[in-house]
């Protein structure tokens, strides 16, 4: 299957309205899952981390785990949802070789958290405000694997290979209401909206996180009406789109097609489609039909979920400050550029640079750490840069030794190697390896002198304002003095010079 | 007959304990005889001699190193077969199991093991429990020791045949809707269900969840509180075990007395309905404690006539969904049709070929009930009559201490008799369904022979939800008046299977 | 009369993932019209406002602790499958979605 014809973009907008709806299935990262002792962890040998529950055995019974309850509550509280007071399990019935026990434990008509909210802004300051409907507990199922055919797709297998160490992962699956009026920014909205969720959980700590690993994964529903028509159109169903751009692109794809058939007087058929993340289109999967009668009813193996209030509250005081909320004050707290704050957003590095200015860096000393030195460190290394076997204490320090002139700026680059490298704390590295500012400005003043002699025309210059001309003064000073000296102080020294 | 084979658990217990017999001796007395009689009545499907032997073993030598585990120390156990362990097959009575060596022992099977009683082997049983006569097992049915031509009822007619017929001295079984106390009714012998969440339900294949409950199958009422008191208790792995403790049956049995007794009779279940016989040895039954000083009133329970329904509906749609795993991917039986078939035409084509009717039946009818358009009729309606069940319930338990009832409408019927036509077989435990479905304890202990066929009826006390110590005492008391009367239990009266001896 | 259809039972016997052949049909059809007629006295039973009961004795909030408990091997965990490879569960292709 191909590409289907498409509509242009802003035509389509023009013509339409979108509604979109997302559901978000968080996996939690418990120490076990949620429903047996079996370890959650990702990436085993396949069959290892399962038993006689997870693997859906005869007589097996599920037993909930409290961590992914308390879990769920926080997702909820953060999203700010009611929190059920009786919350209950149910079965959700359906066949599939990779479901142990062909029901799926989910919560249906009672789910742990409801009627929530989440302000999401998007890259030209929009805020939209999108109303949760639900936020509900279940597990994850296996994993199957395709053998045969032509690139280990379902079309043409010739069979498959099903692991069950994922199943009875722990999931808390959340879902929009119809979220309206975003136009041509529902792409954008969609995958900022999935951006927000992965930060929340990510910043609570209740989830890895990671898209690519299938932590966060999103169902993108997409439906578009005629503009002032009351009845929402048909909508289709995108199924695991797993990263932020995907949900942009398939969002996007999605009206396109759908404006391409209904112009055309054709009809949407209610489907769940699948997102080809290599050629960029989607696919129609299994219509919608009466096999999706999944005959939910209230798990008899397990009791209801009735959290006291005390226990949520205790949770809701325990929650981190909302990652969107929190980067708007440190944005407005380190007044650093539009571009710079993204840079520090998009290297993940606001952790790292909000605990370096903690220990006592100007904000500015703390972003140019990290976005350059270190980033450049950790990438040569293949490593993220919170992996780096550095602390931002002790880049503070580094920092505070530059600012009072005991290091120069390469002199640093030399200490943050050695602490990498792990030949002790900055004291310990500035010590073995000698890096010592020479003090004595008599030799200073001489090398600079003797390098002005050489270019006669630099303090003219300066006076003049091409203050930048002292840069080749600089230079010849530190070639000089072997490299031993802070070049700010020759700067600073050169100036007075210009200035007398 | 050897002495050995017909005396009591707690009698063997005792002679285990002296050193008179070695638990070997026991359980090789009843190995002797279940391997040459079984095919009389196929009350074993598996026989576990090996293991049995290692266990009865590990159970003397314990014993002479002074570790005494339970009160039924060394006392040999048939287990039903739709309890998990690791060392026979569990196949649950069904072809879709057939061979299948579970990789955990079920909880009630663990406590077993660890109160140093050998298992025997798995018991026959209808499949996945549905029935009441054990003919729907895959495996054939299992036979009436009082007559061989008769069911031993169901489902757990292994357990009932093979502690009636003296194949083995005790048994567990599982009732959801009477499993346990129809079978002992209809073969003379004491069945009883627990409070749910009482015993564990971890390891035991589901049938219905709400109402599933594995409890003792033996010839006397302390045989049984003995064998309560070994398999009960919390067990975090099943999330409804009850994490209070009930007390020591064997404890209750001791301490019981007629005094201030008040015991109610449903008057939906005393009159309509009920084999003449059944009904003479019930009202024999009551005559018997109103001589003793005990008061009897009648009680109205009007939802109970409801029970059946409601049931029949809660059953199949627990079923359907707990059945569900049986898809050939993880164990179990897989059939491939011919040619080139997806995972979802071999699951359909084995699970055609490993169910059997009975079992298709109920699966087809919960899926209906369940089905969107269908829940609030059906399964919904069928939930607010347990709430009604219960709220009658309760009103006859603050009248009186226990319910009586007669077990089963009618005594033993014969193989064929009734196998195809379901609705007559869902009759059979009108009796005993609202317990299941209220969660409360229920008993059976045998109350004579019917007059017109010389066949077993057996009396069900019910007692509140958490009082089944209080239904022990009441059935020990029932029980002493007619051991009083006849000398010895009912089942002395069984005639010998070696007669049937084929 | 009852409501249940061969088509019904078809449906049923899908959403079951059981093969069921026509002969079956009809006899199901039929023998399930009677038990369901007979069950659906179930709602006259109920007038008002009753609360559903699915838990005969009333519990809640029964939690384990997020702990890791010892697993299967490989090996015991494939012990009953009726094919596998790979130290996965094998089974056939999975036709009928893309
Ligand atoms: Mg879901
Ligand atoms: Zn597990």
């Amino acid at each position: 299957m191909a590409k289907e014809p498409l509509m242009d973009f802003e035509e389509a907008i023009e013509r339409f309205e979108v509604v979109i709806g997302l559901e978000v299935h968080v996996e939690l990262n418990t120490k076990s899952k949620m429903f047996c002792g079996c370890a959650n962890v990702f990436g085993n040998e396949p069959n290892t981390n399962v038993c006689p529950i997870c693997l859906g055995l005869p007589g097996a019974l599920p037993a909930v785990n409290k961590k992914a309850v308390e879990s769920s509550i926080a997702i909820g509280l953060a999203l700010g949802c009611e929190i059920a007071p009786n919350g209950r399990f149910a079965r959700k019935n359906y066949f599939y070789p990779d479901l142990a026990k062909n029901f799926q434990t989910s919560q249906y008509d009672e789910p742990i958290a409801f009627e929530g909210k989440l302000d999401v802004e998007i890259s030209d300051g929009q805020v939209f405000e999108v109303l949760i409907e639900r936020a509900h507990m279940e597990e994850d199922a296996g994993k199957l694997t395709h053998v045969g055919g032509a690139t280990g797709r379902i079309q043409g297998a010739e069979y498959s290979l099903v692991d069950f160490n994922r199943a009875g992962v722990p999931l808390v699956e959340i879902v929009t209401k119809p979220v309206f009026g975003a136009g041509a920014n529902a792409p954008e909205l969609a995958g900022a909206y999935v951006r927000n969720i992965r930060d929340i959980v990510k910043a609570m700590d209740v989830s890895d996180a990671k898209m690519e690993r299938g932590n966060v994964r999103c169902d993108a529903n997409v439906s578009l009406r005629p503009k002032g028509q009351e009845k929402l159109g048909t909508r289709t169903e995108t199924k695991n789109v797993n990263s932020i751009r995907s949900v942009e692109n398939a969002v996007r794809y999605e009206i396109q097609r759908q404006a391409h058939i209904l112009a055309g007087g054709g009809s949407i058929t209610q489907e769940t489609r699948h997102w080809h993340e290599d050629r960029g289109y989607t696919s129609a999967g299994r219509p919608k039909s009466d096999a999706d009668d999944y005959r939910y009813f209230p798990e008899p193996d397990l009791v209801p979920v009735q959290p006291a209030n005390s226990w949520i509250e205790e949770i809701r005081e325990s929650l981190p400050e909302n990652p969107q909320q929190r980067r708007k004050r440190l944005g407005n707290d380190w007044g650093f550029s539009e571009l710079e704050f993204r840079d520090v957003v998009n290297g993940d590095l606001l952790d790292l640079v909000e605990a370096t200015v903690a220990a006592g860096t100007t904000p500015q000393a703390a972003r140019k750490w990290w976005t350059g030195e270190l980033s450049r460190q950790a990438n040569a290394m293949e490593l993220s840069t919170s992996e780096l076997a550095i602390a931002p204490d002790q880049v503070a320090t580094i920092q505070k030794l530059i600012d009072a002139g005991d290091l120069t700026d390469r002199m640093a680059r030399e200490v943050v190697a050695g602490v990498i490298a792990g030949e002790g704390t900055p004291e310990q590295v500035i010590e073995k390896r000698g890096l010592k500012v020479v003090t004595d400005e008599g030799a200073l003043i001489a090398a600079i002198d003797e390098a002005l002699k050489q270019q006669p025309d630099v303090l003219e210059k300066i006076r003049e304002g091409k203050v930048q001309a002292a840069g080749a003064v600089i230079g010849a000073v530190m070639k000089a003095m072997g490299g031993q000296v802070d070049a700010a102080r020759v700067r600073e020294l050169i100036l007075e010079r210009a200035g007398s | 007959m050897s002495e050995l084979i017909t005396k009591s658990a707690c009698e063997l217990a005792g002679l285990i304990e002296s050193k008179e017999i070695s638990s070997v001796e026991a359980t090789e007395a009843f190995f002797d005889r279940s391997e040459s009689l079984n095919h009389l009545t196929l009350s074993y499907l598996h026989l576990n001699r090996e293991s049995a032997l290692a266990a009865a073993q590990a159970a003397d030598s314990d014993l002479a190193a002074g570790k005494r585990h339970s009160a039924l120390h060394g006392v040999p156990i048939a287990v039903k077969d739709n309890l998990t362990t690791t060392d026979a097959p569990t196949t649950a009575g069904s072809k879709i199991l057939e061979g299948w060596v579970p990789q955990y022992d079920s909880t009630v099977v663990k406590r077993i093991r660890a109160a140093g009683l050998p298992i025997l082997g798995k018991t026959n049983m209808d499949e996945f429990a549905m029935g009441s006569s054990t003919e729907y097992s895959a495996y054939g049915p299992s036979r009436n020791p009082w007559d061989l031509d008769r069911i031993p009822g169901g489902s757990g007619g292994g357990s009932s045949s093979a502690v009636s017929g003296h194949l083995a001295p005790l048994a567990v079984g599982s009732d959801t809707g009477g499993s346990i106390r129809f079978p002992a009714a209809v073969t003379g012998s004491v069945g009883a269900k627990p409070t749910y969440g009482a015993v564990s339900r971890y390891g035991l294949i589901a049938l219905a969840s709400s109402l599933d409950q594995v409890g003792p199958v033996t010839n006397t009422v302390l045989d049984a509180a003995l064998l309560q008191d070994v398999i009960a208790g919390y067990d975090p792995h099943d999330s409804t075990s009850l994490p209070d403790s009930l007390g020591s049956m064997a404890e209750a049995v001791k301490t019981a007395q007629f005094k201030g007794l008040k015991v109610g009779v449903v008057k939906q279940l005393s009159s309509d309905g009920f084999q003449a016989g059944v009904k003479k040895c019930f009202d024999d039954t009551i005559a018997k404690l109103t001589a003793e000083g005990v008061e009897v009133v009648e009680v109205d329970c009007p939802s109970f006539e409801y029970s059946v329904a409601a049931y029949y509906l809660i059953l199949p749609a627990e079923a359907s969904s707990n059945l569900a795993r049986f898809d050939s991917v993880r164990f179990g039986l897989r059939v491939a049709p011919e040619g080139n078939p997806t995972i979802e035409r071999v699951m359909a084509a084995t699970r055609e070929a490993g169910f059997g009717p009975e079992v298709k039946r109920r699966i087809i009818l919960g899926t209906y009930a369940l089905s969107s358009g269908y829940y609030d009729a059906y399964y919904g309606s069928a939930q607010k009559v347990r709430t009604l069940i219960q709220q009658d319930l309760e009103k006859a338990f603050s009248q009186v201490d226990v319910l009586l009832t007669p077990t089963a409408p009618t005594t033993a019927f014969k193989i064929g008799e009734k196998v195809n036509d379901p609705l007559a077989m869902y009759l059979n435990d009108i009796a005993t369904i609202p317990a299941n479905l209220a969660g409360i304890p229920g008993m059976s202990v045998p109350n004579g022979l019917a007059e017109e066929d010389g066949l077993p009826s057996g009396v069900q006390i019910l007692a509140p939800a958490r009082e089944d110590a209080r239904m022990y005492q009441v059935a020990s008391l029932i029980e002493a008046l007619y051991v009083a009367q006849w000398g010895a239990p009912l089942i002395a009266q069984a005639p010998g299977l070696e007669a049937n001896r084929g | 009369m009852s409501e249940i259809t061969p088509d019904l039972v078809r449906h049923l016997a899908s959403l079951s993932r059981i093969l069921v052949t026509d002969d079956e049909v009809e006899k199901l059809a039929g023998e399930l019209g009677v038990i369901v007629d007979s069950v659906a006295t179930v709602n006259k039973a109920v007038s008002g406002d009753v609360v559903p009961t699915s838990h005969p004795i009333p519990m809640s909030n029964v939690f384990r602790e997020d702990e890791v408990a010892p697993s299967l091997t490989q090996e015991q965990a494939l012990s009953g499958a009726a094919d596998s490879a790979e130290g996965r569960f094998k089974v056939a292709a999975i036709l009928d979605e893309d």
